[in-house]
């Protein structure tokens, strides 16, 4: 097996029990065979315990014994699975509105959300909630799967209806690249093979659209952005005076001999060389974990910011943040939280809410202060010290916040810089 | 000209090293859970990556149950040599010793239970408060949900339904005095991943995973090695069979698989054309449905 030029494509599914989500993956792992033999028993089992006529494929993904006592996810779950082409990361999250959290979750890390649509019932309130927090959490690539076709004969115009619907409300989100698959998840239509019963659909399925989306863009390789994580400092024979700054690549490029500058000090050098364990590069790019050495002896410690001298992000104390609020007690106003930005840390605090969404008609409510568990509103906030800042529709690495409740510990929001 | 993108292996590589950067800089005595097995090899590994030229800045902790391969802590003791790091070793034999925990009765008695009072026990008493595992989301059901950074409350129990949201790669490592975490860098990882990548890397590994002649038992359903822990019934019969395991714990519980591969090249073809999970052959988790998960709670591995 060739693995040089796999790619490795990480997407998210929205939608709950009754959109037959469970049974869409459940399907997709089970036709590209991904679902070893002693699964398939395991649940063979489960489906008589319960009653079930033939192979439960829901029962593949629910994981946790709450949830297969209840029948529902209750947090997000992730599922594996590899083709010739692309190896797959799936987030299978819950799509009820109490779990907004858990798809906010999943959709922070994905290059695709597949968004299911019953075929019955076309577009509703849960479609839109599913496909704004998409556009939110800029996903770059939606596919919306309309479901349950063998349940409306298949028809083309069943299809089309939905697709009529959800491009008209679609076209306030911010997406940029919007597919629609029309699938049976339950029978297999158009999920790994093509469809018998819908010829009217030119359109690849959905495994091989999966497989071939044009991910290598979804990285910001423009702005140079590298948040040092730690510092290495060997002292032993060889490399008596190394001082490597280790980090990860947020977005961009950097290549021996760059200008760069050290955020937030302010303090110029030049890239001496990138470091791994196995070589030392000429240039190095996001996502990569390297190690940076500089010409200069400058004070560098984890929290700082290497960038290109040419193209630097923001330093900013004050910020508008889309939040959305994640722990059961809500925001209290005023209140100091920590926030965590890639690897700096600083005290923080929500100064004014602007407004809150209404995820259901995706209105802006400027009236309703109170931020609670699965809430999505703007704010304000104000830092103690300046991050470096981007915005986070440019630089999902360097636009992103969590805040920490510091008298429970808990993550209790996260936030995307507007 | 350069590609600007990563092939999956190197990009599971960059977020494992990522990972354990992001361990050494946010605890204060983090150690990484050896059992010679091969996840915690490659974590290990990984960890050498990561901070190179420095040294691997996290003692190996692991949990002897007393019923080894010989192999494996043979591997254990060059390894720990060959890394100049600290090897800290928490005694299953120890914890029966002072009353701490009982040994199971019976055929299908294991010591596997009891490793969890050992772990929190050897994590109490070393002030451990980050424990580096191999555990990937594709072992087990239980294990899809688990977090990069997993919190632990000041009992060790894992509490699946209040994980802390994890998003991005924001990670939050804060503790309250007592508790601590668990962290997994190769979570991301499937079984194929890791055999992939010990090739590509020419990672060397116990030669149990090798295909070998031993003397096994047929019992639940996979070729349990013969040693001197074990007690067999009447129908049992102790045969010799070229087999290798796929994964590698108590010897007394370890399965292996009848195979030909005795090198990576035959391993990673054999894996790749697997039918079997590879810890169907692990008689720990066969005790029932949600066994993996009702043990994560208690604060096993």
């Amino acid at each position: 097996m060739t693995i040089d030029n796999n790619q490795l494509l990480r997407f998210t599914t929205a939608g709950s029990v009754d959109d037959g989500k469970s049974t869409l993956i459940g399907r997709l792992l089970y036709d590209s065979k991904s679902i070893f033999e002693d699964q398939i028993e395991a649940v063979e089992n489960t489906s008589k315990k319960k009653g079930h006529e033939g192979v439960d494929l829901a029962l593949f993904t629910d994981g946790l014994r709450d949830e297969r006592e209840q029948g529902i996810t209750i947090d997000v779950a992730y599922r594996y699975f590899t083709t010739p082409k692309r190896k797959f990361i799936i987030a299978d999250t819950p799509g009820h509105i109490q779990y907004t959290r858990n798809m906010v979750t999943g959709a922070s890390t994905a290059n695709a959300a597949i968004i299911l649509v019953d075929a019955r019932h076309g577009v509703i309130e849960q479609t839109k909630r599913h496909a704004f927090i998409a556009s939110l959490l800029q996903i770059p690539h939606i596919i919306v799967c309309i479901n349950k076709m063998d349940l409306v004969e298949f028809n083309e115009d069943a299809y089309n209806k939905v697709i009529g619907q959800f491009e008209e409300f679609s076209s306030k989100l911010l997406v940029k690249d919007i597919r629609f698959i029309p699938i049976s998840a339950l029978l297999g239509d158009n999920v790994v093979n093509r469809s018998e019963n819908m010829n009217w659909y030119q359109g690849a399925p959905l495994l091989a659209t999966l497989e071939t989306l044009h991910i290598s863009s979804d990285t910001n390789k423009v702005d140079a952005r590298f948040p040092v994580q730690t510092v290495l400092r060997p002292q032993s024979e060889g490399f008596i005076d190394y001082r490597g700054y280790a980090g990860r690549i947020a977005s961009g490029v950097f290549r021996k001999g760059d200008e760069i500058s050290v955020l937030p000090s302010g303090f110029t050098s030049k890239i001496k060389s990138i470091d791994t364990f196995d070589t030392e590069l000429e240039e190095a790019f996001a996502p990569m974990s390297v190690s940076i050495t500089l010409e200069d002896d400058i004070d560098i410690s984890r929290g700082d910011m290497i960038v290109r001298s040419n193209n630097k992000p923001e330093a900013l104390q004050d910020i508008e943040v889309m939040l959305c609020w994640l722990n059961n007690s809500p925001a209290k106003p005023r209140a100091k939280y920590a926030i965590r930005h890639t690897s700096n840390e600083q005290t923080a605090m929500i100064k004014e809410i602007i407004y809150k969404i209404d995820i259901n008609t995706l209105e802006r409510n400027a009236e309703d202060k109170e931020i609670a568990m699965n809430d999505i509103c703007k704010v304000k906030i104000r830092t103690t010290k300046p991050i470096m800042i981007d915005s986070y529709r440019d630089n999902r690495a360097t636009g992103s916040i969590i805040l920490v409740d510091e008298s429970t510990n808990e993550t209790v929001a996260a936030g995307m810089v507007v | 000209m350069t590609k600007y993108y990563l092939n999956y292996l190197d990009e599971l590589e960059s977020e494992a090293i990522f990972v354990l950067r992001e361990v050494f800089a946010q605890f204060q005595n983090p150690v990484i859970l050896f059992s010679g097995g091969k996840d915690s090899i490659v974590v290990t590994h990984l960890a050498r990556k990561a901070f190179y030229p420095s040294k691997i800045p996290f003692a190996l902790m692991h949990v002897d149950t007393g019923h080894n391969f010989p192999e494996t802590i043979k591997f254990r003791d060059d390894l720990i040599k060959e890394l100049g790091a600290r090897l800290i070793v928490g005694s299953v034999q120890e914890s029966i010793d002072q009353g701490r925990v009982a040994e199971e009765k019976g055929k299908n008695a294991t010591r596997n239970a009891l490793q969890t009072t050992t772990l929190l026990d050897a994590i109490e008493s070393n002030k451990i408060d980050c424990a580096i595992g191999g555990g990937r989301r594709d072992e087990e059901k239980a294990r899809a949900k688990e977090r990069f950074f997993s919190h632990r409350d000041d009992f060790g129990q894992w509490d699946p339904k209040n994980q802390r949201p994890e998003l991005w790669n924001l990670f939050n490592g804060k503790y309250f005095e007592g508790e601590h975490f668990r962290a997994f860098p190769i979570s991301n990882w499937t079984e194929m991943d890791v055999w992939n990548y010990i090739k590509r890397e020419n990672i060397s590994i116990p030669s149990l995973y090798f295909a070998h002649e031993r003397e096994v038992i047929w019992r639940n359903g996979s070729w349990i090695p013969n040693s001197e822990y074990l007690i067999l019934d009447e129908r049992e019969e102790i045969v010799t069979k070229k087999i290798r395991f796929r994964t590698l714990g108590d010897i007394t519980i370890t399965g292996g698989i009848e195979s030909d591969a005795d090198n990576l090249e035959k391993i990673v073809e054999e894996v790749a054309a697997m039918r079997h999970t590879e810890r169907g052959n692990r008689a720990d988790d066969k005790r029932s449905e949600t066994a993996m998960e009702d043990r994560k709670r208690q604060g096993y591995f």
